[in-house]
């Protein structure tokens, strides 16, 4: 599903990516580890198509298409879905009413009919309940006086209505409570576990592939993939600290 | 008695388009709105042609008047309010100009609080594109005796580009001691990152920047009459600009 090859990428240029090379198959889900300051929110980024990222080397193939020749929003309608580590606040933009018109522009490119505004409220309230979000809350202007819990929950929730095949997901589990932190885990298993979608999970700790279970856990350190192994490195990582592993 | 043609040199005009200004002299004469005591008075000014608006209007003591202006058309578009507020009066403006190309729009106003305990509340928001100009002048005068003057000037203007201009130039003149009088003015573009946010959940540029300054703009025509007409004629004129 995508191809990540030998990816540079600076950021006003400070090279950040150096050479990562990486690939997720529908139906699996990735996390990425590492240190701070090793790349793993400009590897999102990039992926995303975030201005001021540039790619100096590589490439990036999403479902046989060249993902960096897109803009951000063809890529959203491509499939992608990026959840962000630090959600922007919108005054004034209603949830809703942004999340709908962002559906309707989605399946515009698509070729595919607009969602009606019953349809649309339909499956926001169905994946608000999901995630435990009270329907007011999407109400409300985007993130706006959102605690971090609630903001994280609330890009779960535009995930849900979004439906993507991929998603990468940027420390999603920072700033959640355990109770949201299950909360959060179940959503993902209930909106991206499927034989046609593929996760990649970014994360400085373990505790959120407790819930997600991995079937690859990735060590980044210096823009690239130094290792790579199974559910257990990260737990390995958990107990030892990335020096030791990443060295 | 006719007026002479005003310059840049002169403070109320240092914005203007002289050469827009010249071309409409002589001015009609000012619209006069007297609003008696116990009043309530409303208007909607929608500005689409490249006009100037001159009021004065005097509301009377107890008395309401709303003007909500859309300024947006012409290639220069001025309005120019001269109030005066007697005990206890209220005076609320929500404007919004929206210009491109090489447009200048401007909003110009006088508030005088003449007597004590009158409330006057000005929201004005500019969006500005291309070499467009918007100004904001609006002075509020407090006389000696205008106790417990209550006065808001909230302006606020966006500029999509580089090339465009916008004013702000809110200014009081208090001869009282027990008021409050609050104004605030700031100038900035669109946030980047909420704009890559809405683009990466599918939104195209445009779209993203439609919704934002519609948001932007939103809630000055609250309560206006014709609010629907307002609103559709900005967002038809924002949706020009992005």
């Amino acid at each position: 599903m995508l191809q990540i090859e030998n990816l540079h990428a600076t950021v006003g240029d400070k090279p950040i990516l150096k050479g990562l090379t990486l690939t997720l198959n529908a139906g699996e889900v990735h996390a990425i580890m590492g240190p701070n300051g090793a790349g793993k929110s400009t590897l999102s980024y990039v992926i995303g198509g975030r201005p001021g990222y540039e790619v100096t080397q590589g490439s990036v193939t999403f479902n046989g298409q060249d993902l960096l020749d897109m803009d951000p929003h063809e890529r959203a309608a491509a499939g992608l879905f990026l959840g962000f580590q630090y959600p922007v606040e919108i005054p004034g933009v209603s949830n809703v009413q942004f999340l709908r018109e962002a559906a309707n522009a989605q399946r515009k490119l698509r070729e595919q009919e607009p969602l009606s505004g019953g349809e649309f409220l339909k499956l926001a309230k169905e994946k608000a309940a999901l995630l435990k979000m009270d329907m007011e809350m999407l109400k409300r202007p985007v993130n706006v006086g959102f605690s971090g819990g609630e903001k994280k929950r609330n890009e779960m929730v535009q995930m849900g209505i979004l439906d993507p095949a991929l998603a990468i997901l940027d420390e999603t589990d920072s700033g959640l409570d355990i109770d949201a932190l299950r909360v959060v885990g179940d959503g993902i298993n209930s909106i991206m576990r499927a034989p046609d979608k593929a996760v990649l999970l970014i994360t400085h700790y373990q505790r959120l592939l407790d819930y997600v279970q991995p079937d690859f856990v990735h060590v980044l350190a210096d823009g690239r993939i130094v290792k790579t192994g199974g559910a257990e490195l990260a737990k390995q990582l958990e107990a030892e600290g990335y020096e030791a592993i990443a060295a | 008695m006719t007026n002479p043609l005003p310059s840049n040199r002169n403070e109320a005009w240092r914005y203007s388009d002289i050469a827009a200004v010249e071309a409409a002299w002589p001015l009609p004469d000012p619209e006069n709105i007297m609003v008696p005591a116990g009043g309530d008075f409303a208007r909607a000014i929608i500005q689409e042609s490249g006009t100037i608006h001159q009021i004065n209007l005097t509301i009377g003591a107890g008395a309401n008047a709303a003007i909500h202006v859309l300024n947006i058309g012409g290639a220069y578009g001025r309005i120019e309010l001269n109030v005066t507020l007697h005990d206890g009066a209220d005076f609320n403006l929500g404007a919004v100009q929206i210009g491109g190309e090489t447009q200048t729009l401007e909003i110009v106003t006088t508030v005088t609080h003449a007597e004590p305990n009158a409330t006057s509340n000005q929201i004005v928001r500019s969006v500005l594109a291309k070499k467009a100009t918007g100004s904001y002048l609006g002075k509020v005068a407090v006389a000696r005796d205008a106790q417990k003057t209550d006065s808001v000037q909230d302006v606020k203007a966006m500029v999509l580009d580089r090339t465009a201009t916008a004013n702000a130039k809110p200014e009081l003149e208090i001869f009282a001691d027990d008021v409050q009088c609050a104004h605030g003015a700031t100038v900035g573009e669109l946030d980047k990152q909420a704009l890559f946010y809405l683009a990466s959940r599918g939104l195209p540029p445009a779209e993203a920047k439609k919704l934002m300054l519609q948001a932007f703009v939103a809630g000055v025509f609250d309560g206006a009459q014709a609010q629907e007409e307002f609103t559709d004629k900005a967002l038809a004129k924002l949706g020009g600009l992005v």
